[in-house]
């Protein structure tokens, strides 16, 4: 039986974050996950619900990916991504989910090596804690 | 306005474990303000403890809906059916929320999910402070529109206590001491004048240490046949 690929959803601002997975996808650089990317207008736009909600809906590990903090094309959209990303990583300890299944992530749109890395990151987490539940979707 | 704050989540996991049907009811009035208990709040309570009852196993069946003042009958009577039909409602209000609906439904449980905090504004985004403690007897017109009650530590009524020291208060030295901003707001007013008042001792019979306040506008209620009459209609 093939081995259960992590499932993994990326919030991607569509200035920075989005571009970075774009150029490392053109690079030819392969992930082995099943990575869904969510395009958002800015990482300031991700709220905390949807992060939950990807954890509801059956993610393993959940990233955010915005623009570099002092180089935001909306200058503090990626600084109130953390803020949230923070806020619900809180949550998660608070019902006894591993913290660690959620991280905030910044890069430059020219800067083709780190998406893969965030992925390899994320893939890791998720192959150490395996699915919440320990099981597929309820 | 109410200030609310959610309660820690472990908590709030406990006292909802052992019921199968669960409708979480937040507030669109001060707690939707203070960012404790409106729509959003209710909608990640409800997503957090699903995801915990994934990892758990649990099975439990998790709805989360709004009312526009839930401690207000008749907008609680707008959800009467999804109370009714559950094992358990989690109100997202401050505590007169969830105590209306402990009142209007007796035989059903009703927890509260938020700890019921002050009476506060916000000073800025997302930090609010707490300016009154509903005395029964206000005199802020005579210190400069500064509560002494609320905001001194000792709620001093004849200037500050000989704790304070560089305007700040000795309980906490990060806290300004009222009656510092009390002898500035004055001093702006030209009222100077009004510090040397002596002030009487408080009568507090009109604050909480009476028991339960039940404040009555004879104007405004119901004569009986009134009363009949709107149960008429109803």
């Amino acid at each position: 039986m093939a081995e259960r690929k992590p499932k993994i959803v990326g919030f991607c601002c569509e200035r920075h974050g989005m571009d970075a997975a774009v150029l490392s996808a053109r690079s030819g650089k392969q992930t082995d996950a099943s990575v869904r990317l969510v395009q958002v207008p800015c990482t300031g736009r991700v709220d905390g619900i949807h992060l939950l909600k990807a954890f509801e809906d059956g993610a393993d590990a959940v990233f955010v990916l915005g623009c570099l903090e002092k180089n935001c094309y909306y200058d503090t959209g990626s600084i109130e991504g953390r803020k949230r990303v923070n806020y619900v990583k809180q949550m998660l300890t608070e019902v006894g989910i591993e913290n660690e299944r959620l991280e905030m992530f910044n890069a430059a749109s020219t800067n083709a090596w780190a998406y893969p890395e965030i992925v390899s990151k994320m893939v890791q987490v998720a192959k150490k804690l395996g699915p919440i539940g320990g099981g597929e979707k309820q | 306005m109410i200030v609310a704050k959610r309660k820690p989540l472990g908590e709030i996991v406990e006292m909802t474990a052992p019921y199968k049907k669960v409708t979480v009811i937040g507030c669109r009035s001060c707690v939707a303000i203070c960012l404790a208990g409106g729509e959003k709040e209710v909608k990640m309570l409800v997503s957090a403890l699903k995801v915990r009852n994934k990892k758990e196993g649990r099975k439990q069946d998790l709805e989360g809906l709004v009312v526009e003042r839930q401690c207000e009958k008749e907008w609680v009577k707008e959800v009467e059916d999804k109370i009714l039909g559950s094992d358990l409602v989690l109100s997202m209000a401050c505590s007169l929320g969830a105590q209306t609906i402990g009142d209007m439904y007796p035989e059903r449980l009703c927890f509260p999910a938020l700890n019921t905090g002050m009476f506060g504004v916000p000073e800025e985004q997302g930090v609010w402070s707490e300016k009154c403690v509903g005395c029964g007897n206000c005199v802020i017109h005579t210190t400069g529109g500064i509560c002494p009650i609320a905001r001194c530590a000792k709620s001093m009524l004849n200037g500050p206590c000989g704790g304070s020291a560089n305007r700040k208060c000795e309980v906490n030295l990060e806290v300004d001491c009222a009656w510092a901003a009390i002898y500035d707001r004055l001093k702006l007013q030209n009222r100077l004048d009004l510090i040397e008042k002596v002030t009487p001792a408080k009568d507090w019979s009109t604050s909480h240490s009476g028991g339960r306040r039940v404040y009555v506008r004879e104007d405004a209620k119901l004569t009986p046949h009134q009363k009949k009459g709107k149960e008429a209609v109803q």
